[in-house]
C-alpha cells in the first residue's frame, strides 16, 4: 500500500454507515429496546449520524448517549500527563436495554475493553453490540465488532485517519498513511 | 520544588488562570459520576490517599474521601486525638512513617500556616492542602468558583462580595486569589478589626457597610464568625455583629433578586445568616457540598497523574 492513500470518501463513509443502521435494525428486529452509545469523541459524531439514518429508516428517533472511556482506560498509570476528561452523557436507563457502542476504528479493542466496563457501572443492558466504521485488526483482547463499516488490514506502523466533517472542516474521508507523517 | 506542577495543591497561588479552569472543566465531568447508581470509577485504582487531619472537620474530610473513594482509591484516615502526636511525635516525623509506607497522596488540614509546605518539600507523596492556619484553603477556593461558574454561567467581571471575619479566614484568602485571577471584582466587608491591613494590594476593595455590597453585588459569600479564633477582643459583641454584618430577610430586599448566597459552612444560624436566608432560594450552600466532591475529584485525579516530583 502506498503511504497516505484515501480509502473511504464521503460516499463510501455514509453508505457504509446507512448499511449499519440497516442491519442494526434487522439484527434487533426493529428499534425495540434500542439505544445507540457513541465513544466520545468521533464515535459519538457517528451515534449522531446513524440515529438519524435510522430515524429515516423507521421514522422515530432511538436515544443516544455519549460515552467518555478515560477513567477506565488501562493505561492511565503509563501516561506522563492525565488525559483530558469529557463528560459522559446517557440520560436514560440502561437496563434490559440492547446497546449498540459505536465507535471509529477497532484497532487493539482496549478501548473497547473500557467502555464495556464503563457501560456495566450505568446498568446492566441485556445485550451489548460493537460497530465501527473501519476495522484495521491487531487485536490485543479477544474483541469483535457485530458491524464493520469496511475492513482495512493494516500495517501496525500504519496509522488511521478518520475525518468528519462535523469536528475537522473538511469533507469526510478515511486516510491510511504511514506513522509520523503528516 | 513543590507546587502544582510537581504533583501538590498547597495554595492557588502557583496555579495559572488556566489551570484553575482545567480543574472545573474536569471536575464538571466529575459531577456525574456522583449521580450514578454506581457512583464509582476505577481511574486511581491502586492509589492510597492519605487524610491527615489535626482540626476538626466533618465536611472537608468526607468530601475528600469520598472524592477518593469514587476514584477507587484507598483512603485512610488520621486523627491527632488517636496518633502519635498525641504522644509527642512531630508532624513531619509522622508524616515521614506514612511515606516509607508507600502512600500516594497526603491531604493535610492543620491549624499552623504553612505546615503543608514544610511537607511537600520534605516529601515525596503529592500533599494537598486542606486548609493551613489562616493562609489558605484551596480546594474551598476552586468548589466556590465551580459553583459560581455553574449558577451564572461565567465568573470573568462578575461582582463578589466576601463577608464577614477576612482576617482569620483561609477560605476568604484563596478565594481572593482564585476569583481575582479569574477576573472577578472582589469587595470585602466586614468590621474594620476582621479586615488585614493593606489586603487592598491584591486587587480588592474593601468596604464596613453591608448595604453598600447588597445593593450591586451577582455573590454574596459570608464567612463563618470563628469564634474559637475570637480571644482576642475584636467585637464588642455578637449582637452588634449580627446587626451590621448578618443577613436576613428584610436586608436581603436590598440585593439583586438572583443574588447567589454562599457560605463554606457551617453555618452560624442567626448569626452570618438568618435561618430563612440560609435555607432560602437564593442559598447555593448545599449545592457547594455537592460540588465539592466534583471538584476534590478533579484534583486528585490530575495531580496524581503528575509524576515530576
Amino acid at each position: 500500500m502506498t503511504s497516505n492513500s484515501k480509502i473511504m470518501d464521503k460516499e463510501t463513509v455514509r453508505r457504509a454507515l446507512m448499511r449499519i443502521a440497516h442491519e442494526i435494525l434487522e439484527k434487533n428486529k426493529g428499534k425495540e429496546d434500542l439505544c445507540l452509545v457513541g465513544i466520545r469523541t468521533r464515535g459519538a459524531i457517528l451515534a449522531e449520524r446513524i440515529q438519524k439514518y435510522i430515524k429515516q429508516i423507521e421514522g422515530c428517533d432511538v436515544p443516544l448517549g455519549i460515552l467518555d472511556i478515560t477513567l477506565y482506560r488501562d493505561d492511565l498509570t503509563l501516561v506522563d500527563t492525565q488525559p483530558i476528561l469529557r463528560e459522559t452523557l446517557i440520560d436514560f436507563d440502561l437496563a434490559g436495554k440492547k446497546i449498540v457502542l459505536i465507535d471509529d476504528v477497532l484497532f487493539t479493542g482496549r478501548t473497547i475493553r473500557a467502555a464495556l466496563d464503563a457501560l456495566i457501572d450505568f446498568g446492566r443492558p441485556s445485550h451489548i453490540q460493537l460497530a465501527v466504521l473501519v476495522d484495521r485488526g491487531h487485536r490485543e483482547l479477544p474483541i469483535r465488532a457485530d458491524y464493520v463499516g469496511k475492513n482495512i488490514p493494516t500495517s501496525i506502523d500504519e496509522d488511521i485517519q478518520v475525518v468528519l466533517s462535523e469536528i475537522d472542516q473538511k469533507e469526510d474521508q478515511v486516510i491510511v498513511k504511514k506513522r509520523g507523517q503528516k | 520544588m513543590s507546587g502544582w506542577k510537581t504533583g501538590d495543591l498547597l495554595d492557588l497561588q502557583d496555579l495559572t488562570r488556566e489551570d484553575i479552569e482545567s480543574i472545573l472543566e474536569t471536575a464538571k465531568s466529575f459531577k456525574e459520576v456522583s449521580t450514578r447508581d454506581v457512583k464509582k470509577v476505577p481511574a486511581l485504582r491502586g492509589k492510597t490517599v492519605v487524610m491527615l487531619f489535626s482540626e476538626p472537620s466533618t465536611r472537608t474530610r468526607v468530601s475528600f474521601e469520598l472524592a477518593a473513594k469514587r476514584l477507587s482509591a484507598d483512603t485512610l484516615n488520621v486523627s491527632v486525638s488517636a496518633s502519635s502526636l498525641s504522644k509527642g511525635e512531630s508532624i513531619l516525623d509522622m508524616a515521614k512513617n506514612i511515606e516509607a509506607m508507600n502512600v500516594d497522596m497526603i491531604v493535610v488540614r492543620h491549624r499552623s500556616s504553612g505546615v503543608p509546605k514544610v511537607l511537600a518539600d520534605a516529601l515525596t507523596p503529592g500533599i494537598i492542602n486542606a486548609g493551613d492556619g489562616c493562609r489558605a484553603h484551596p480546594t474551598q477556593a476552586l468548589l466556590d468558583m465551580f459553583t459560581i461558574k455553574e449558577k451564572l454561567g461565567k465568573i470573568e467581571g462578575l461582582k463578589v462580595a466576601i463577608i464577614g471575619d477576612i482576617l482569620h479566614s483561609r477560605v476568604a484568602r484563596s478565594n481572593i486569589e482564585g476569583l481575582t485571577k479569574l477576573g472577578a471584582k472582589v469587595t470585602l466587608c466586614g468590621p474594620s478589626t476582621l479586615i488585614p491591613v493593606g489586603i487592598e494590594v491584591q486587587g480588592v476593595k474593601v468596604t464596613h457597610c453591608l448595604e453598600d455590597v447588597l445593593k450591586d453585588s451577582d455573590v454574596l459569600m459570608f464567612l463563618r464568625l470563628q469564634k474559637e479564633r475570637q480571644q482576642e477582643k475584636y467585637l464588642p459583641s455578637v449582637r452588634e455583629y449580627v446587626r451590621k454584618f448578618g443577613l436576613n430577610k428584610e436586608k436581603l430586599k436590598w440585593a439583586k433578586k438572583d443574588v447567589v448566597i454562599m457560605h463554606p459552612g457551617p453555618v452560624n444560624r442567626g448569626i452570618e445568616l438568618s435561618a430563612d436566608v440560609a435555607d432560602g432560594e437564593n442559598s447555593v450552600i448545599l449545592e457547594q457540598v455537592t460540588n465539592g466532591v466534583a471538584v476534590r475529584m478533579a484534583v486528585l485525579y490530575l495531580l496524581l497523574g503528575k509524576k515530576e516530583k
